[in-house]
């Protein structure tokens, strides 16, 4: 907790993403975008996180996230995501996708792109027809918008057009979208299901549907598992955490009571898929635990040099698939803890890179902790 | 009515014109409506059909201030903090606790004053530049303010440790000392130096005895005649007594001490040891309390409050609170010297001294924009038991009343608002009933903002609202077409009403187009169809369309009887259903299925004849 640093920046934080690092980075991230929601004049801005410990020139502590540019953004940022080094897709609750250019020579923004009506209710005529787009994800260049108009649209950065739209594919709002492979991708919407699209194909129809179980409660947000891509989780309005096995059934594998309110984000780390984290609209942030201690293996796999700690490595990989997709989460030992001890207002966003975690709240604050899993 | 104690101050509208139009206006929750109306100065309709302009009047611009938002922010935190904690703790820790809750307020105000400052400098437009400068100082004021109430109220500090206590206060907030040491000390010959002995003063009138010898004896050293004096001065500002903090010696010791040394004090000062170096014969003047001697040193005070407290220093440090505002009216009177008048500030300390609390809070309210200062003060002395119940005549206490002003504020800020719901929260009387009428008025514009409002109500029980917000995006979406979001939000509501509104329009849309919209939708409502009979009966029909789809001729036949059955079916679908049912009835099945459609056969012919029997009826009686 003491590693944790914390900067009241006078707007309320709707995401936080890390710039990604370059591929054979060896520090941890520094920089990070923040997008504000709420406000008349809503913000999109950069911050940059020095070394922790170290105090600058006036005295300050170095920790604290230091503003590198800011740029105005219309209507409040649903989701942001990076397309690259330097470019940043955002979704506007205007129903506008726009692509930022972070220039880093001169720390400013610039609006690169927009696709202004990329979300529209009805007639996308009239000027009050804006849907606000609820998710965006990339994989550049391509880049899949949803909104709360049922539309899925898929953008190529830099082609004034959509390459393709789905209209109507869904009757309620769609609250995220992932990618699931290279042409799929996994939305959720708001009465509590899965869908599963192929872009390949050119009809209008999911190629899958999961729905929960019991009622239909809104799905807020997914994410897969960055190396067994049939792991699937999502959070859920009454704050409940399912994790879905996409090769089989039609219903979630498991159910776990979480928050008492909105998830608002799920994410599995990255780089070490054992570890997932969620956040909500009661004020915390939840660590979940899953990668259990060396110690409890069998002790055939700890004899012998670099093949035999290869195969543990492996082992232990699948151990872990078992702890997400197990019936019973209490058999293989799930540590989950609550990351903020004095918890107010929402915490509307989260993004962990590495050993770095940073987290938004509508108290207007925004959090970053440098030394995760340390 | 209460009277009013200061007259209401003049507020001028710019660009409105009486003489031109009449005007009109209305009251806002924290800002006055001011419209031109069409009427002229004389009440006939001269003002002409030109345009009529709205003015929006409000009281408190600086809720809109970037940086005084983190004050907001940083404080409610506090403030939750505070209504949290534990009421078990008693006596000593609790005091210690809520002089760190006061102390946490403080260094809030001082970081988001050092902000401001930062902003005042590096904004290069003159009217913002003025405007954050103003803030930079009534900022500080409140601090000052709030630190003296820590001291006096808070704390409640005794004898002894209160003059302790109120010498910090005036190191820490009265002029600003350490620019002009560190011009002394960096210039080569110190001692030489213009400022030296408005150095050395300032250090004796603080009490900063240390700092003070450590300078002279620079003045020793260059002026070698003077070395004897300095010894005796330096040795008597070494002795003088001063109040501990600890347990280590009782007031009574203390005193004989302190009795002790103001005369061997006076017996140098009579021999006449000083009277070749007129400073420092001053500097012993002041350590004799002589009030004219430190009169003398007014610039260098610069405020009366410090003129206060170095009296007490030097001639009565074990001052009682109780005492303090005989010491404060006189240190006023004799400071200002009848030159000017209290400015607010000045009445407010005041009224802290005579440790009149209402009145400080009532000055306060008076003197600042917005109810920021006064809510959470008073909050925190209500916590210290401090305040009687004193209340006002409308009903609710004074903290209450400062808090719902507060909050209200607050939901007057497009941003804000969701701070203010946890300060009504924590207002017993009258909290739940302002958040009821605050929340319905807050635009709903995203889905997610709604999702926030609606969690809101749902936590606090508060039903109405929440039909009320789901009805309203129930009936945008439906207006929309997105018929998902609709029934989503009537599911959130329990509101079978819309489900049956939102199944009719599915069902309009099959009879007019022949084949079902959304039936991801329909094919997955769960549970949730057991909403409204309607919805039943829509989804239990698209399992007899799905169930015929697939040719399974006899239980989409049963699923037929039993709809028209039970009763769930809307009379206008009369006709359809029975439609479904002519293929079926054509079918060449089994003795099973013959047995249901001759129960079809019947059903539908009584049902016929029934209606008939009944509109005939109606008919003859009309």
């Amino acid at each position: 907790m003491e590693d944790v640093c914390a900067k009241f920046v006078s707007q309320k934080i709707s995401k936080a993403r890390w710039r990604p690092l370059p591929v054979a980075a060896l520090q941890p991230p520094d920089v990070f975008a923040t997008g504000s929601w709420d406000n008349e004049d809503n913000r999109i801005s950069i911050w940059s996180v020095g070394d922790l410990g170290s105090v600058g020139l006036n005295g300050e502590y170095q920790g604290e996230p230091q503003l590198l540019c800011d740029i105005r953004h219309n209507g409040d940022v649903m989701d942001m995501q990076f397309l690259d080094q330097e470019r940043i897709v955002v979704a506007s609750s205007t129903g506008a996708v726009t692509v930022f250019r972070h220039h880093q020579n001169n720390q400013t923004l610039s609006a690169n792109q927009r696709w202004e009506k990329a979300h529209y209710h009805v007639d996308q005529d009239t000027s009050c027809g804006g849907a606000a787009c609820t998710g965006v994800i990339c994989n550049n260049p391509e880049i899949v918008t949803v909104g709360e108009d049922g539309r899925i649209n898929l953008f190529r950065a830099d082609q004034k057009d959509a390459v393709r739209t789905i209209d109507n594919a869904d009757s309620s709002t769609l609250h995220a979208v992932t990618f699931l492979r290279t042409t799929e991708i996994l939305t959720v919407n708001s009465i509590g299901q899965l869908k599963i699209w192929d872009l390949r194909q050119q009809r209008n129809e999911p190629s899958q549907i999961f729905s929960l179980t019991g009622d239909r409660v809104p799905l807020h947000c997914v994410d897969r598992h960055p190396n067994q891509q049939h792991i699937v989780a999502t959070g859920g309005q009454d704050g409940m955490l399912s994790i879905w096995d996409i090769r089989q059934g039609t219903m979630p594998v498991s159910l776990l009571n979480a928050h008492e309110a909105e998830m608002w984000e799920v994410h599995f780390h990255p780089s070490s898929p054992d570890h997932l984290f969620t956040c909500s609209e009661d004020g915390s942030l939840w660590h979940w635990d899953t990668s259990t201690d060396i110690s409890e293996k069998p002790s055939f796999l700890h004899q012998g040099g670099r093949s035999t700690t290869y195969l543990s490595h492996n082992t232990i990989n699948q151990s872990v698939v078992s702890a997400w997709l197990s019936n019973d989460p209490t058999k293989d030992r799930m540590e989950i803890t609550n990351l903020i001890p004095n918890q107010t207002l929402s915490v509307n966003t989260l993004d962990i890179l590495g050993p770095c975690l940073v987290y938004g709240t509508d108290a207007e604050a925004i959090y970053v902790n440098r030394q995760l899993l340390a | 009515m209460e009277e009013l104690d200061a007259e209401p101050p003049l507020t001028v509208v710019p660009g409105a014109d009486p003489s031109a139009r009449q005007l009109c206006f209305a009251w806002g929750p924290a800002e006055v409506l001011v419209c031109e109306t069409l009427f002229g100065s004389r009440g006939t309709g001269e003002g002409g059909p030109s345009s009529s302009r709205l003015f929006v009047v409000r009281r408190d611009q600086d809720i809109y201030i970037q940086t005084l938002r983190k004050l907001f922010n940083e404080s409610h935190g506090i403030f939750i903090g505070l209504q949290r904690s534990e009421e078990e703790l008693a006596g000593k820790s609790r005091k210690a606790q809520l002089v760190q809750v006061s102390k946490n307020y403080r260094s809030v105000i001082r970081a988001c004053m050092e902000d401001m400052h930062q902003a005042a400098i590096s904004t290069r437009d003159p009217a913002l530049h003025s405007q954050y400068s103003t803030q930079v100082s009534i900022l500080s004021a409140m601090e000052l303010i709030w630190n003296l109430c820590e001291i006096l109220f808070v704390e409640a500090a005794a004898a002894g440790p209160l003059l302790l206590r109120l010498l910090d206060w005036v190191r820490l907030h009265v002029c600003d000392v350490d620019n002009m040491v560190r011009e002394v000390l960096s210039s080569e010959n110190p001692s030489k130096h213009e400022l030296f002995w408005n150095v050395v003063d300032i250090f004796v009138l603080q009490g900063r005895m240390d700092e003070a010898r450590h300078l002279l004896s620079k003045e020793a050293s260059a002026n070698p005649t003077s070395v004897n004096m300095y010894k005796i001065l330096d040795d008597l500002m070494k002795k003088m007594p001063v109040p501990s903090l600890g347990n280590t010696q009782t007031l009574t010791e203390m005193e004989l001490k302190w009795q002790h040394w103001h005369e061997e004090c006076q017996r140098y000062l009579q021999d006449g040891t000083f009277a070749s170096n007129s400073h420092m014969e001053s500097i012993c003047k002041i350590l004799l309390g002589d009030e004219d001697a430190i009169l003398e040193k007014k610039e260098l005070m610069t405020t009366w409050y410090h003129f206060l407290v170095t009296r007490l220093l030097y001639s009565h440090p074990t001052v009682k609170p109780m005492e303090l505002r005989f010491y404060a009216q006189s240190s006023m009177d004799l400071f200002l010297g009848g030159e000017s008048g209290p400015e607010p500030l000045d009445t407010i300390l005041m009224a802290a001294f005579e440790f009149e609390m209402h009145q400080v809070i009532k000055e306060c309210s008076i003197a600042l924009s917005n109810w920021w200062f006064v809510a959470h003060l008073t909050d925190l002395l209500d916590h210290c038991k401090l305040l009687q119940s004193h209340n006002l005549y409308f009903g609710s206490n004074m903290r209450e009343f400062l808090l719902l002003e507060y909050a209200s504020g607050l939901f007057s800020h497009h941003s804000l608002w969701q701070l203010g719901v946890d300060y009504f929260d924590h207002c017993p009387e009258y909290g739940r009933v302002y958040l009821e009428l605050h929340i319905e008025r807050i635009p709903l514009n995203t889905e997610q903002k709604a999702l926030k409002v609606l969690r809101i109500c749902e936590q606090r029980q508060m039903h109405e609202q929440v039909r009320s917000i789901c009805k309203i995006m129930a009936m945008k979406a439906l207006r929309n077409n997105r018929l998902g979001s609709a029934l989503s939000w009537s599911i959130r509501a329990k509101d079978a009403a819309f489900a049956t509104l939102i199944s009719d329009r599915f069902l309009k849309d099959y009879c007019e187009r022949g084949c079902f919209s959304d039936l991801d939708l329909i094919d997955n409502l769960g549970p949730s169809m057991l909403l409204s009979d309607r919805l039943t009966f829509l989804g239990k029909y698209r399992e007899f369309h799905r169930l015929y789809g697939e040719k399974r001729f006899s239980e989409a036949a049963k699923l037929l009887l039993m709809l028209m059955t039970a009763h769930i079916a809307p009379c206008s679908f009369w006709m359809t259903l029975l439609t479904d049912a002519l293929p079926l009835l054509e079918q060449k099945e089994d003795d099973d299925v013959e047995t249901m459609k001759v129960e079809m056969l019947r059903l539908a012919l009584a049902r016929n004849l029934a209606r008939v029997i009944v509109k005939e009826g109606t008919l003859e009686g009309s």
